[in-house]
């Protein structure tokens, strides 16, 4: 499979720290190479937050993503900040329903999720994050549906159960876009 | 084989404190490491060991300092700032012959610098760390695997040779997750320790752990039978990987959180047909001087990378002896060098 | 012959290096002697602080830990961590506890670290020759208060029993001197305690012992001791300031 080296941005709060571990276990589960770098510092408390994931099958380099071939954008300064350093060729994922521009380059394909209107209007608030994994994995399927599940499971502790279902529904809305 | 895990650096070397028999932690808030200490606060009162947060970095470093000589294994963890105010406590190790881990995820500096990674303290860990002559050892991990597997290397060495052993790691080593495996969980008592301050019993004469010699002829022998001892140490303790070098014109050097970009520039080096090697130090001290002697025999050029001004490139060029030309490419304050920084450097000296 | 008076056991026999009519050789008996009539040598581990009883490791026969200046009660701390069934005591000077180490010292009690603490407060810095302590008196002459103490300037004297006392990781607070048989006495039973204390797992003990330094102070060993008399105890109050458990403030 082709190396991801992929940035997930957003505002803190909005778990793209979350979302990254998803895929990261789900890299974990599945045997491959992979690392995950977070942000770090006062800017996890409201202002932006970002991680860089690599997932390979040779053994990860720098684990900093330079030049995603994966973006996710949560927000307008995320997107800002990194839409220029996405290799031509790669993918952008924005949340269109807090990101009110479109990406101008022609050289990356970029999807509109509406992922925070769509995670309210189904009773699943907060977990916009999570459906715009599920549309990655349907566009470019970093592991299988069942390892996204056991993922899935991975992260979420067992106290917080309830939560499993919600997330469910969450890769299921945005894997069916 | 143990199931493979997912874990940020700094939780991974608190992990392998533990499974090396590290039941003694005392440390102080500091970022990046502080998920170390949290770490600690919630496995230690599980497994009936101490996870004790000092009233200051100077205090922890005494409180290990205390445990070490009482002969259990100890351990304290920080970030340069703090690692500044344990230098004393570090120093009066050395000279009690005690061991000790202490972890530093190295951050930005001077002062309060920055909380971002960094590798501005490798003077400090290799040449100053305290007053007086000694060394300590000094361990460079490049992935959270390897973190686990120096820390337990850490304490088996330090008790060997009965001197502190840092692990020498940074903000990003600390702060990112990748997959590790644990390794089985070690008796504490692995090695006797006959010189401990742990009460005699009634069974030997009265231990003495002191660094205070006033006859200048009794402390020179002293600190060179450590200097001795430490020549052991360079014969048989140095430790590097020498990577793709077999026929590399450039061999970049770099360790830590710097190599890993150094390995992606030397990849993509040889995707363009270039011939570029990496020789990364894993044991900072006794500094890897072979390899890099073996490194300067090959190549036409050496490139040493790191997130400093400039400071691993001393020992560097030291150690080739004017034999090859040593370049340098650093950044510093906190900022990692891109792997296409590196190739554009590796690329200047291959004209 | 019967014999009536004997050094402890628990001190060795290198020859004391205090300067005549220093008073560190009485109170290094007095901790010795709790050590050996409460039978603990053998589990008993000392730590000899920076000043001029650094060298206190060579006296006492138990095991015995150097620690870096002011740093003895952290030492102490990781000693008794690592092995809360040994008797740990700290032996410490005025500079070494109440200046350079006054934060491990207020943070051991608030703790309420399980050990001993025995500090000897003689007003000034022996070791380095007669420089101010903490605990220097006010227009008290020393080499580096040559006018006198100026308290606008050089600041108040610090009373260390009364300010621990008021911690509630304290079982005892207990000032003493030596200056009399009499005292002597009070402040062997002061001693025993803050060792039984440890013993019972009371909580953190501390005996300050009020002592001369007639070289520094520039007198004789007579006359220091009508100096500590007419001077230090109207300052230093003797008594106990705090005598229970940790936290038993709390119930």
């Amino acid at each position: 499979m082709k190396d991801l080296n992929m940035v997930f941005a957003g505002f803190g709060g909005q778990g793209v720290l979350f979302a990254g571990k998803v895929v990261a276990y789900a890299g974990l589960i599945e045997g491959r190479e992979l690392s995950w770098l977070p942000s770090y510092g006062p800017e996890m408390r409201g202002g932006t937050a970002n991680c860089s994931i690599c997932l390979s099958d040779e053994p990860i380099g720098s684990p900093l993503v330079t030049n995603p071939n994966v973006l996710i954008a949560m927000n307008r300064p995320s997107l800002d900040k990194f839409v220029n350093d996405v290799e031509p060729g790669g993918v952008i994922l924005l949340d269109s329903s807090l990101i009110d521009v479109k990406v101008e380059r022609d050289d990356v394909t970029t999807y509109y999720v509406p992922a925070s209107t769509l995670a309210e209007e189904n009773g699943l608030k907060g977990l916009a994050n999570i459906i715009l994994v599920g549309k990655l994995f349907k566009e470019v399927g970093f592991c299988s549906a069942e390892t996204l599940d056991k993922a899935l499971q991975k992260c979420i502790p067992a106290r917080k159960a309830a939560m499993l279902d919600f997330n469910r529904k969450a890769i299921e809305i945005g894997s069916a876009l | 084989m143990a199931e493979k895990v997912l874990m940020k650096g700094n939780e991974a070397l608190a992990e392998a404190a533990i499974q090396a028999g590290c039941h003694h932690f005392f440390g102080y808030p500091i970022t990046p490491q502080t998920e170390l200490a949290a770490y600690m606060a919630k496995r230690m009162p599980k497994i009936g060991g101490t996870y004790l947060q000092a009233e200051s970095e100077i205090a922890a470093v005494n409180m290990v300092l205390g445990a070490s000589a009482a002969g259990v294994r100890a351990m304290t963890s920080s970030s340069s700032p703090g690692i500044s105010l344990k230098g004393e406590g570090i120093s009066y190790m050395a000279g009690s012959d005690l061991p000790a881990v202490i972890i530093n995820v190295q951050r930005g500096g001077p002062g309060l610098g920055g909380i971002q990674p960094s590798q501005a303290d490798y003077w400090q860990a290799t040449k100053a760390l305290g007053h007086g002559d000694f060394q300590i050892l000094v361990f460079a991990p490049s992935t959270v695997q390897e973190m686990v597997n120096l820390v337990s290397d850490a304490f088996d060495k330090a008790d060997q040779y009965r001197m502190p052993a840092m692990i020498l790691a940074d903000g990003m080593l600390g702060q990112m997750m990748e997959p590790v495996e644990l390794p089985e969980k070690k008796e504490q008592t692995a090695i006797e320790k006959p010189w401990a301050a742990c009460g005699h019993e009634g069974k030997r004469k009265h231990n003495i752990v002191n660094s205070l010699y006033l006859t200048p002829n009794a402390l020179e022998s002293l600190v060179r039978e450590r200097y001795e001892r430490y020549e052991t140490i360079k014969a048989n303790e140095q430790r590097a990987e020498e990577y793709r070098t077999e026929d590399a014109d450039v061999i970049v050097v770099a360790y830590g959180a710097s190599s890993r970009v150094a390995r992606s520039a030397v990849n993509k080096a040889r995707e363009e047909g270039l011939k570029v090697g990496l020789v990364r130090p894993i044991t900072l001290w006794p500094f890897p001087t072979d390899a890099i002697q073996r490194a300067a025999k090959q190549a036409k050029h050496l490139l040493v990378v790191e997130m400093s001004m400039g400071q691993m490139v001393d020992d560097v060029r030291l150690a080739v002896e004017g034999s090859v030309p040593v370049s340098f490419y650093g950044r510093t304050g906190g900022i990692i060098p891109t792997p296409k920084e590196v190739l554009g450097e590796i690329k200047k000296l291959l004209k | 012959m019967a014999v009536v008076f004997k050094k402890p056991s628990t001190l060795t026999d290198a020859p004391l290096h205090y300067c005549p009519g220093c008073t560190h050789g009485i109170i290094h008996r007095l901790v010795a002697e709790a050590i050996e009539e409460l039978g603990v040598e053998g589990k008993t581990v000392g730590v000899a602080s920076v000043g001029c009883s650094v060298m206190c490791y060579d006296y006492f026969t138990c095991d015995m830990v150097q620690a870096p200046h002011g740093r003895a009660q952290a030492v102490a701390t990781g000693l008794k961590r690592a092995k809360p069934e040994n008797v740990i005591f700290t032996y410490q000077g005025d500079g070494d506890l109440a200046a350079i180490g006054t934060a491990e010292t207020v943070h051991a009690a608030t703790r309420g670290e399980n050990i001993t603490v025995i500090f000897v407060n003689n007003a000034i810095y022996g070791m380095t020759g007669g420089q101010m302590a903490p605990t220097s008196l006010p227009n008290q002459i020393t080499q580096t208060t040559p006018y006198g103490r100026d308290v606008n300037t050089a600041g108040y004297p610090v009373r260390i029993c009364e300010l621990l006392s008021t911690l509630d990781g304290v079982a005892l607070a207990q000032r003493v001197t030596v200056d009399s048989v009499k005292n002597v006495n009070i402040a062997k039973k002061a001693i025993k305690k803050a060792f039984q204390n440890q013993i019972e797992g009371k909580g953190y003990s501390i005996v300050e012992v009020l002592s001369t330094c007639p070289t520094n102070w520039g007198m004789s060993p007579v006359d220091a001791l009508g100096w500590l008399q007419e001077n230090m105890i109207p300052y230093y109050p003797l008594g106990v300031f705090k005598d229970g458990t940790k936290g038993d403030r709390l119930k």
